[in-house]
């Protein structure tokens, strides 16, 4: 090997060129940039003014975060669902002109004051809600039309009330308490807000309202299509938001204690730019709780700082303004071309040299033949895509099918067929279990059961999570074959854990060990992985001492075989280091040696290609996906080995007419059944010399 | 909904101007003159320029939140330069060239960088207004100097007893009217407010007309500023801070040109001034007060929305993702 190939294979062992992909398709990536530009304020204005830090500045700013974080929260729950609320401004302002005048002028005790302050609020935003929910009217300027009437209306209270405000004593502790006192020594606006976000939070995350409020900002079309009642979401967000935003007025209120004609002005700019500023996207459908704090709290740093440093109103009015341009531009490149980034950065391929593929002509055992020609169909055309087949005691053939269904051919002519059980995934691997049901590998969805009884049960679908992943490995994306030892014990192979069932070929590109083999006990009800960092695991078989499985790597080209129990315990060993094509899956044979799909055969030119994947890299960025250099899938054959590895036979179809793909075999009563993920038939072909009463159930469960 | 739907928009509203009219020429003495009316015009006319450039800016499927601002510190500028001994027409040249260069950003922001209008423009308003308070005067109210005398003829002169600012007024229309029919560029214009992508797939050069359009929205704002400061001889600009801008967008929607782009014209914006000149006339005189006259302004503003939807339904099929 040279010096740069060896320098090649060790810059991609060390550098994990795959978690960047991973990292941008995470979800919490969004709010990355809005906690850097708040980072960076606080640094700044940190810096530029001595006592930032000291307890006396941090308290007051904390108190005045959580009235207008309350604001930010409010328009967050709007935008999300699409809207937008410009009125949360005049409505802070109601709030603090309502809470002042009940509590002085009326005289109303303070648990009145509070409920009718926010009822207040709420009138507003069911307003502004029945006109843009159910009249459909657009959110911007129906808000910014209540916001003039609100101002309005809080002119005119403030003309008919501030002189009696102004000259009336508040005697209630608990009115002073909501702006001046502390709970644990948190200022009590900040509880209240912090109570909210967290609560907010939940119901988006946890709860179906939330998720129909993110549904209807994500697609409204979609949303009403699958029956989620649109108007009435978007109704209930303004009315949340005008509550929320009359709650602030009246914490504002009870701190301040006056009610100014200036009151909330522009309020609703500086809580848009927050918005935005923390990542909730103008559009809907993307924005949380905590993007909005982080939002408020950059924002409040940076008009605070800038009247403390005594910078004019006009300076303040051209920050926002500026920050507000700049945020959404931000948003708005960052949601146009974050997908096109992650797809150019997310396959990434990595070093993989392969040993020299045996040759297929002249006196090797994989010499080619034409074996398979008198193959006889089963169900041409009316299969789509049998990953593998099965047959039970009874003759009978399961096949997976491509809709979704696990189909049933029935004995002894295999002419009839019906669906066995709709699974809703897409069937792989299939093994009988000892009480005759059958446990099937679902692309996409995990480890399910089929009883006797067609009853379709889920066994597992998740399993533990590696702590340095940065992908959530712990859900199963391509659950793939699997087999059962004999104390029931279900191993199986995950082929990887970056692609999903439809884009799996991709892997191929990348030749990383992304996949693994995880274990299900049903005993236990546990499922744990005892194998990681495996190159596409794909076919699983129980090896005849009870101890032991095989498993195919596709794209490393290799069979080895691991020891779950007995003296070996633990260790892998390789049986096949070299195979002139891609293994799929294993199945016994009556003779005590094993059967071996290969999906496609090796060539030169991909070979050479995984070991420059600098140059698979830049295929992947530059040309378009069906342009690309994959494995070859089209053409196969079937393998038959020992337990030492050593090739007894190779069935080829020459003309490639019967069977040109092949991923799985079962021998089954002197019989070769034949299964290809993208055939439209099973291939049936007589064995000569095998045992013609050899059934894989009796052979994993002895005689029934 | 049936008898609205013999009637367009324009039509509902020029009625109710003439009722208004009727109405308060039966009941408010003093209305019916032909002082008041002139009065009425002229008050409105600003207004009415304003609203031929959102007008335009509408109609090409947009919006120009700034325009006050823009208005209020380009000419402010331009009366300190001139107060500052700079001659007057190469003050108001830089000062248009000003508004030329902030318009040209705002299309800039909306066309290229894909900003929506609303907050490009809502986010400059706010951006000019700082930037002019910061770098070009400290004082709130800029007053007209000696040597920009002559411009006073712009808002206080009159012709055959008709003020200018109508003069003004009818001229932009006039002038807006010719470009929206007769040159390619203003049938491009309409071409983009009706459906950007088919005007793009058909050639039209859709995003150098979006930044025409902003320009054209600034340059008028310019000429409306300029009436703006010669009716009373000083620039105010706090104005870029109040509500009128949010007139501007009323005049245009009750005027029937729907915030959906591509329909309507300048008769509409004609329309639509003439029913708030009536409105304002008639409550002035009636001596309402000036919170009350903001209610019923943003309830009527608010009806004329309702009537456009009902009108114009959105279409959901068609309806773009975040545009709201």
């Amino acid at each position: 090997m040279s010096v740069s190939e060896t320098y090649l294979r060790w810059r991609y062992r060390l550098v994990p060129d795959h978690v960047v992909g991973e990292i941008l398709a995470k979800r919490w990536i969004d709010n990355a940039v809005p906690l850097l530009i708040l980072f960076a304020v606080i640094a700044a204005f940190g810096s530029a003014i001595p006592d930032f830090f000291s307890a006396a500045s941090v308290g007051d700013l904390a108190r005045q975060w959580g009235e207008f974080s309350l604001l930010v929260l409010a328009l967050m729950v709007v935008m999300v669902a699409g809207g937008i609320d410009l009125s949360v401004g005049s409505t802070f302002a109601l709030g603090n002109i309502v809470a002042l005048a009940l509590i002085t002028v009326a005289g109303w005790p303070m648990w009145a004051v509070a409920v009718a302050t926010v009822a207040a609020g709420a009138a507003v935003g069911l307003v502004n809600g029945l006109l843009v929910g159910y009249l459909r009217l657009r959110a911007f300027l129906t808000t910014l039309v209540t916001l003039i009437i609100v101002r309005a209306v809080v002119d005119m209270l403030l003309l008919a009330y501030s002189v009696s405000i102004a000259g009336t004593f508040i005697e209630s502790d608990p009115w002073y308490f909501l702006g001046e006192g502390y709970v644990l020594g948190v200022p009590f606006s900040v509880v209240v807000s912090v109570v909210l976000a967290l609560l907010i939070h939940l119901v988006f995350s946890r709860s179906r309202a939330g998720w129909h409020v993110l549904a209807v900002g994500g697609s409204r079309r979609s949303a009403y299509n699958v029956g989620i009642p649109v108007r009435r979401v978007i109704c209930a967000t303004y009315v949340v938001s005008g509550a929320m935003a009359a709650l602030s007025g009246l914490l504002f209120a009870s701190r301040l204690g006056g009610a100014g004609a200036d009151t909330g002005v522009g309020m609703e700019i500086a809580a848009l730019t927050a918005a935005v500023l923390g990542g909730n996207s103008l559009g809907g459908g993307r924005g949380s709780a905590a993007k909005a704090v982080i939002g408020s709290i950059t924002v409040l740093i940076m008009v605070n700082s800038l009247v403390r440093l005594g910078v004019s109103s006009g300076a303040n009015s051209l920050l926002l303004g500026l920050v507000l341009l700049g945020a959404v531009a931000i948003d708005v490149r960052w949601l146009k071309n974050r997908h096109k980034l992650l797809s150019k950065v997310y396959v990434s391929p990595t070093y993989a040299r392969l040993p020299p593929a045996p040759p297929t002509e002249g006196a090797s055992p994989y010499a080619v033949n034409d074996r398979l020609r008198d193959v006889e169909l089963i169900g041409l055309g009316e299969i789509d895509g049998p990953e593998d087949v099965i047959l039970d005691a009874d003759d009978n053939i399961y096949a997976g099918n491509r809709t979704g269904d696990i189909v049933r051919f029935l004995a002894p002519d295999y002419r009839r067929h019906e669906v066995f059980a709709h699974v809703g995934g897409r069937p792989l691997g299939m093994a009988f279990a000892k009480d005759g049901s059958l446990l099937v590998c679902i692309g996409g969805m995990g480890l399910y059961r089929v009883t006797k009884q067609r009853e379709v049960e889920r066994l597992t679908d998740e399993t533990n999570r590696s702590w340095l992943s940065v992908i959530d490995d712990s859900r199963l994306r391509l659950a793939d074959d699997l087999d059962i030892a004999p104390d029931g014990r279900v191993f199986f192979s995950e082929a990887t854990v970056r692609y999903e069932m439809h884009e799996w070929p991709v892997d191929c590109l990348e030749s990383r060990g992304n996949g693994r083999i995880i274990c299900y006990d049903p005993n236990a009800g546990t499922t744990r992985t005892v194998l990681g960092d495996l190159v596409f695991p794909n076919g699983i078989c129980m090896a005849g001492d009870g101890q032991s499985f095989f498993f195919a790597e596709t794209w490393a080209c290799r069979i080895s075989r691991y020891f779950f129990d007995g003296p070996k315990k633990g260790r892998v060993e390789v049986v096949i280091p070299d195979l002139p094509g891609y293994p799929d899956n294993i199945n016994r044979a009556s003779d005590g040696t094993y059967w071996l799909a290969l999906v496609g055969l090796r060539t030169p030119s991909l070979d050479l290609a995984l070991r420059m994947p600098g140059f698979r890299k830049r295929m992947a960025r530059r040309i378009a996906p069906d342009e690309w250099l994959f494995a070859n899938i089209n053409t196969g054959c079937i393998v038959r080995f020992d337990e030492t590895g050593r090739i007894i036979e190779t069935l080829w179809d020459r003309g490639g007419e019967n069977h040109p793909m092949i991923t799985s075999m079962r021998e089954h009563k002197g019989y070769l059944y034949i299964g290809g993920i993208s055939n439209n038939r099973i291939g049936r072909l007589k064995l000569e010399g095998f045992d013609a009463s050899w059934t894989g159930p009796a052979s994993y469960w002895g005689r029934p | 909904m049936r008898v609205f739907g013999r009637l367009s928009q324009e039509q509902i509203v020029f009625g109710l101007a003439v009722l208004l009219t009727i109405g308060f020429a039966l009941t408010l003495p003093g209305f019916l003159t032909a002082n008041n009316l002139l009065n009425l015009v002229r008050s409105v006319s600003i207004l009415g320029i304003l609203g031929v450039a959102m007008g335009l800016v509408v109609i090409g499927r947009g919006i120009d939140l700034s325009l006050v601002a823009l208005m209020a510190i380009s000419v402010a500028w331009a009366l300190q330069l001139a107060a500052g001994g700079y001659p007057l027409w190469l003050a108001l040249a830089l000062g248009l060239g000003f508004s030329l260069a902030v318009g040209m950003i705002n299309g800039w922001l909306i066309a290229y960088v894909e900003i929506p209008a609303i907050f490009a423009t809502l986010a400059m308003g706010a951006a000019i207004y700082g930037f002019g308070r910061y770098f070009m005067f400290s004082l709130d109210v800029l007053y007209m100097s000696d040597n920009a005398r002559p411009l006073e003829a712009l808002g206080q002169g009159s012709l055959f007893g008709v003020p200018a600012p109508i003069y003004l007024f009818a001229a932009v229309c006039l002038v807006t009217y010719l470009f929206l029919r007769y040159t390619a560029q203003g049938r491009y214009l309409r071409a983009v407010g009706d459906n950007l992508q088919t005007a793009r797939i058909t050639g039209a050069p859709v995003r150098p007309i979006i930044v025409l359009q902003y320009m054209i929205s600034s340059l008028i704002g310019f000429v409306a500023g300029l009436v703006t400061a010669a009716s009373v001889a000083s620039m105010n600009t706090r104005v870029a801070n109040s509500t009128m801008v949010y007139d501007v967008i009323l005049v245009v929607v009750l005027g029937g040109i729907g915030l959906s782009g591509g329909r309507g014209g300048v008769r509409n914006v004609v329309v639509g001034t003439l029913l708030i000149g009536v409105l304002l006339n008639g409550m002035t005189i009636m001596d309402i007060q000036y919170t009350v006259q903001n209610v019923i302004k943003g309830v009527i503003l608010l009806a004329a929305i309702v009537i456009d939807t009902l009108l114009n339904p959105r279409d959901e099929q068609t309806a773009q993702q975040g545009d709201i």
